[in-house]
């Protein structure tokens, strides 16, 4: 394979790349001149379609096909940008928008030329404040530029998109939660079918797309499907932005082609990992994806051999590093407390499930576990999420997913922390239970009773 | 019977004006909740019962539904927070480099409890799910925008003293 040379980031370094005229120097906005001037919007699907653009927030729908879900007799289309990236250690999203809003917008303009949609909303988290601002700013330049608004280009193509600020809900990044946060109305997922593709925001035909699927659209259509095609593995195409965070030395985020190991992704691109360690593990892709063990680092990070070693997916490749001298134990109670704090608490095995988890963490952490506990979070975790049919949207198989493959992976080390770690009647440690109350106990004490004390 | 206080609007015109801006951007009415809420927000720094009762009118929903959405995000307050927020990552790769322990040395060194506003009303302080800022890690997130990071103790009093000293609105990247 030749050198890879990496597009999405290209812009990264340039000073002042947040701005139209860096951006349009350096070739911006020519594939949308020849999209909009040149090019059939169906023609646009087609070549998105050939080059297998697989959805870069998560679950790797192909892009294209997702496009062609539309009823082809629709009056109206929605547009919505899936900027809510919480998944935690992801940080790809945030960094696109920063440093090259520019490629973003370009991206929306041809998505939603392709799939005849006038308005996109940019649902943006809240906490990325200054990704707002730039943004903001972004778009503004690109309608004084005649980029946006009416007829662009003399295309007779319209398109207005505006930014939606989140309120800080994990669940808002699933699509459907996503629809009804823009709504108005509480994050909660809908039920599918109808998909969105046939009736999403406002009851209309709507196209959900990640920030990086989209920036990867103008790319795909600057230099052809077949280009695309040549980097990355066999249904796995194109370049990824992988985020490494955790015990490395540097923690950065790359572009590198789909496919790349997790040891070369430390070794080579997070410099080592820190103090000199051995990773114990690696959590592949955001949290909701389980985790590699130390001797599974030579697995390919890509949408199909992830799954050999039992993860649930490529999630959104952000790695976490951990080090030899990392408890499972922590890792795993860091896990649990994050789902029982973000799930919506709509489907009762996903609300009950992520909470008596959290709290079985709590008890095992504390120095309170049984053997039996293992089995108990094990049941609990096969039988919540979409897999085996008990929920709504995928959080629920996002937060079973760690608890699968430590229990697969690290049970033993579980057994010996609950036969080692039995300290009667005290629970987790006073700033745990403190922080997830929100309380510091060095002032006060924590504010509500420990759960579960004897 | 009304008070003298029901009768006059807690939003001013200028804040409905900011609102009623938002309504030509979507389909629905409702969908300027959210857009609604956070102007509220950013201008009282909370978002009181009777401030959702008047978005409710003007977005011709009622105000169980205004409440229905605030209340489903963890994010908006009922009572006034301080001039900066400040948020501390607390998620996995935070963990893993030690934030933690750090909240509860912001806390001591602010003297108030996570979730609180110290007494001459600067900062408040919380804990937050991953921030999406974990080449910071350990991290924290004022809500001016700027980021803190990778921190350690004194890390953590520099940034105290830095957001003290006031908002810093056009620190763009």
């Amino acid at each position: 394979m030749a050198e890879f040379e990496p597009v999405l980031s290209r812009n990264w370094n340039v000073p002042d790349s947040h701005t139209l005229k860096v951006y349009e120097s350096r070739g911006g906005y020519q594939s949308a001149r020849k999209a909009l001037t040149t090019l059939d919007p169906d023609k646009v699907v087609q070549i998105v379609k050939d080059s297998e653009l697989r959805g870069r927030g998560g679950a790797g729908f192909p892009c294209g096909m997702k496009w062609s879900f539309l009823p082809k007799d629709r009056k109206e289309t929605f547009m919505c940008i899936n900027a809510d990236e919480s998944e935690p250690s992801t940080f790809n999203n945030r960094i696109l928008m920063e440093r090259d809003p520019h490629q973003l917008i370009e991206g929306i303009m041809l998505g939603c030329f392709a799939t005849k949609a006038s308005t996109a909303y940019l649902y943006v988290r809240f906490e990325y404040i200054n990704a707002y601002r730039i943004l903001e700013r972004a778009i503004a330049e690109a309608k004084a530029a005649g980029l946006l608004g009416k007829n662009i280009l003399g295309s007779g193509f319209d398109l207005e998109i505006y930014v939606h600020r989140g309120a800080g809900a994990y669940i808002c990044g699933e699509e459907t939660g996503l629809i009804e946060s823009l709504e108005g109305k509480r994050g909660w997922p809908r039920i599918k079918p109808p998909f969105p593709a046939i009736e999403g925001a406002f009851r209309k035909p709507t196209v959900v797309n990640n920030v990086e699927t989209l920036c990867c659209v103008p790319h795909i259509l600057e230099r052809g499907a077949d280009w695309f095609k040549s980097i990355g593995t066999p249904k796995s195409y194109g370049p990824k932005l992988y985020c490494i965070s955790g015990h490395v030395n540097k923690q950065v985020c790359v572009e590198l082609p789909l496919g790349i190991t997790a040891r070369e992704l430390i070794d080579v691109h997070g410099g080592g990992v820190w103090k000199g360690r051995k990773a114990k593990a690696v959590v592949p892709g955001g949290i909701s994806m389980g985790i590699l063990s130390g001797n599974e680092l030579d697995t390919k990070l890509d949408f199909e051999d992830i799954r050999k070693p039992g993860c649930l997916g490529l999630g959104t490749a952000a790695v976490t590093v951990m080090d030899d001298q990392t408890s499972m134990v922590d890792y795993l109670y860091n896990t649990a407390r994050f789902f029982a704090h973000e799930s919506c608490g709509q489907c009762t095995p996903c609300r009950e499930g992520c909470a008596w988890i959290y709290k079985t963490m709590k008890r095992i952490k504390g120095g309170g576990g049984r053997i039996v506990d293992l089995d108990v979070m094990l049941q609990l975790a096969n039988n919540m999420g979409i897999m085996p049919g008990t929920t709504i949207c995928g959080l629920a198989d996002g937060a079973a997913w760690p608890i699968k493959n430590a229990m697969a992976k690290f049970r033993p080390e579980f057994e010996e922390y609950i036969k080692t770690h039995q300290s009667g009647p005290k629970q987790i440690t006073e700033l745990q239970e403190a922080i997830f109350q929100g309380k510091t106990p060095a002032i006060s004490g924590p504010s509500l009773p420990v759960l579960n004390a004897k | 019977m009304a008070t003298a206080a029901e009768q006059t609007p807690m939003l001013t015109e200028q804040i409905r004006e900011k609102i009623r801006a938002y309504i030509p951007r979507y389909p629905s009415k409702r969908a300027v909740t959210l857009p609604a809420l956070h102007i509220v927000h950013e201008h009282f720094r909370c978002v009181p019962f009777r401030a959702m009762k008047e978005i409710a009118e003007i977005l011709e929903i009622t105000a169980a539904e205004v409440h229905d959405t605030m209340s489903f995000y963890g994010f908006f307050p009922q009572a006034p927070i301080g001039e900066t927020r400040i948020w501390m990552c607390r998620s996995i790769s935070c963990m893993l480099t030690g934030g933690e322990p750090l909240l509860e040395h912001a806390c001591k060194r602010l003297g108030v409890h996570s979730g609180e506003t110290t007494s001459d009303n600067k900062i408040t302080i919380e804990f937050a799910e991953c921030l999406g800022i974990c080449d910071f890690a350990p991290a924290a997130l004022a809500d001016d925008g700027r980021i803190f990071g990778p921190l350690d103790e004194a890390k953590v009093d520099a940034m105290i003293e830095d957001v003290r000293a006031g908002r810093q609105e056009q620190g763009l990247a």
